[in-house]
């Protein structure tokens, strides 16, 4: 794969590290719907938190190999955190995001114990049954939680005292962008990280890992919590921007469309789940608009075309592609 | 420091009725290269198992350096200096050489756990991986993912991840296995080649390396230690001759 020689050794870990113009366009290109689509902002926010979501779960299952089909779990915690806090009276959207975190984490952080012990199968039955547990205990405490009408009386305060949340979404847009650029420059970082490698190591021979002297357990439960914190942050984002929090941000549907999203995009890879929300959620968009009664059988057909056509997603597609031509070239 | 780096005393597991390791009673001293021999099935895998921790005696004590490890996990052993390579390559199919080594360098040194700094800061790190891979000549190939590698440089990316780790005493299962003759060779030069403090333990079925490697050969049948000592006592003992060698003794006296 890597033809390119390095002076040094260490040359070839400061090359990962460097921006591409590809990535620098990318984020650039992010802000093309303010000037290109200013109707469409609402839907260009909810794109941000979701791809901000997929990348979290990039962290576990593209890069440490932990399957998961409960990551709602995370992202719910985090939005009725802030939608709480919000009903209680404090709607400041900086702190809500910390304490949304700072909940989803600490649920994380306990729920890793688990997690750790297991891989596969097993893996997609305990996230699962985390994710079901905590609709239903959400939807049993309706009290708190407003049950299945959702939680009521959120309002959003300005952000730095000076940027209201509009009808149109340009806050609420600059807003999620803002969010999903800082955490992806912390994940970036992340999996250029020593830290990061031994994710690798665990994605690519986790049984080898313990002869190497690695403390993979602790490893798992490490990564697990820092992706619980972020599907809190997009969570809360979710929460403070559409000012609704309702079981549905906690269930199934949302663990299993955040899963299609990475796939589709391609795992592992950072932008891949960035591409795939993106793409996905256009899509259903698009197709919804197109027939409103039939749309997920597009989305099915797209799911499976992208499956055959491209096994490590339309990001692996695109790469193959890049190569190919500058072989040709 | 002891004079004997690894001990095991009255080490027994057995899966059902079936008796895998019965009595183990050895003492490695510092710096010694054995071969662990005996025919397929006498459970010498499944003794390395047993003293890395990756399977749990039934009884029996495992001590490191005479500090009793039986109840520390694999990856503590390893990091104190108790490492293990397998007889089937298990590395990492998509990083390359000089990660798969750095990611070792850096589990031994404690520094894994750091997500908030670049790797490319650790540049001693780097550094020391890069003078292993050097020393088993991979550097040249040390950019390539590990699955690209040839079968004889995958061999020698397993030794290297257990040099990362700083061992005292490592047990090498079949380091050679699935290699052509004349690359073991060289394979086992690079083994003899290693620091003279660490104690070596390797297994292999090629009577020639054992016999011109190790300096103390031990014969495991069906889940016992059968006999120990140096090549020359091996090849005349007359248990090891009718039980294990059998009709191919004269192949003995080769080395």
């Amino acid at each position: 794969m890597t033809t390119e020689t390095f002076a040094g050794p260490q040359d070839f870990f400061q090359a990962q590290l460097r921006w591409h113009w590809i990535e620098i366009a990318f984020w650039l290109a992010m802000l093309l719907p303010f000037v290109l689509t200013p109707n469409y902002l609402v839907l260009a926010s909810q794109i941000a938190i979701t791809a901000l979501f997929v990348l979290s779960l990039d962290l576990i299952l593209g890069f440490s190999g932990i399957v998961s089909l409960g990551h709602a779990a995370y992202f719910g915690v985090g939005s009725y955190t802030v939608g709480l806090v919000s009903k209680w009276g404090w709607g400041e959207p900086l702190t809500g995001l910390l304490l949304g975190g700072i909940a989803a984490g600490l649920f994380g952080y306990l729920t890793s114990f688990i997690i750790a012990r297991f891989r596969h199968l097993a893996l997609i039955m305990i996230t699962l049954g985390i994710g079901l547990l905590l609709v239903e205990a959400a939807n049993s405490a309706s009290w708190l939680t407003g049950g299945f009408d959702g939680l009521q009386g959120i309002h959003t305060w300005r952000i730095f005292n000076t940027f209201r949340f509009d009808l149109y979404g340009y806050t609420a847009y600059g807003y999620s962008l803002a969010v999903l650029f800082v955490v992806f420059l912390v994940a970036r970082r992340l999996i250029h990280s020593p830290f990061g490698l031994a994710l690798r190591g665990i994605r690519e021979n986790g049984q080898r890992m313990p002869a190497i002297g690695a403390a993979t357990g602790q490893h798992i439960r490490t990564i697990y919590t820092i992706a619980a914190i972020i599907a809190g942050i997009a969570g809360a984002t979710l929460a403070e921007t559409t000012e609704t929090v309702s079981l549905e941000s906690l269930g199934f549907q949302r663990s299993a469309d955040v899963l299609v999203m990475l796939i589709l995009g391609g795992t592992g890879r950072l932008y891949g789940g960035l591409l795939g929300a993106i793409v996905y959620m256009v899509a259903r968009d698009q197709f919804s608009g197109l027939n409103p009664q039939y749309w997920y059988f597009w989305i099915g057909l797209l799911l499976i075309a992208v499956v055959v056509l491209l096994p490590n997603g339309i990001l692996g597609g695109l790469t193959l592609l890049a190569r190919r031509l500058k072989v040709a070239s | 420091m002891s004079e004997n780096a690894l001990a095991t005393q009255g080490v027994n597991k057995s899966f059902g009725s079936l008796i895998v390791a019965s009595d183990i009673e050895l003492t490695l001293p510092r710096g010694v290269r054995y071969a662990l021999i005996g025919p397929n099935g006498a459970g010498k895998t499944t003794l390395i198992n047993l003293i890395t921790g990756m399977l749990r005696p039934d009884a029996g004590r495992i001590f490191l350096d005479d500090e009793d490890v039986t109840s520390l996990a694999p990856e503590q052993r390893v990091r104190r200096g108790l490492v293990r390579t397998y007889q089937i390559n298990s590395l990492f199919p998509h990083l390359t050489a000089l990660e798969s080594v750095t990611l070792a360098v850096c589990e031994q040194r404690g520094v894994a756990r750091t997500w908030w700094r670049k790797l490319s800061v650790y540049r001693d790190e780097v550094d020391e991986a890069h003078h292993i891979l050097s020393s088993l000549m991979l550097a040249p190939v040390c950019h390539r993912p590990t699955r690209e590698l040839a079968y004889g440089q995958q061999r020698l990316l397993e030794i290297a991840l257990a040099l990362a780790t700083r061992p005292k005493v490592l047990l090498l299962d079949e380091p050679a296995a699935g290699v052509p003759r004349d690359e073991s060779k060289e394979l086992f030069a690079a083994i003899a080649g290693l620091p003279r403090d660490i104690t070596v333990l390797f297994i292999e079925h090629d009577m020639e390396l054992v016999f011109r490697f190790a300096s103390r050969v031990i014969v495991m049948v069906g889940g016992r230690v059968l006999v120990e000592g140096t090549p020359q006592e091996i090849a005349s003992d007359p248990q090891v001759r009718a039980v294990y060698l059998g009709k191919t003794a004269g192949a003995l006296k080769h080395g």
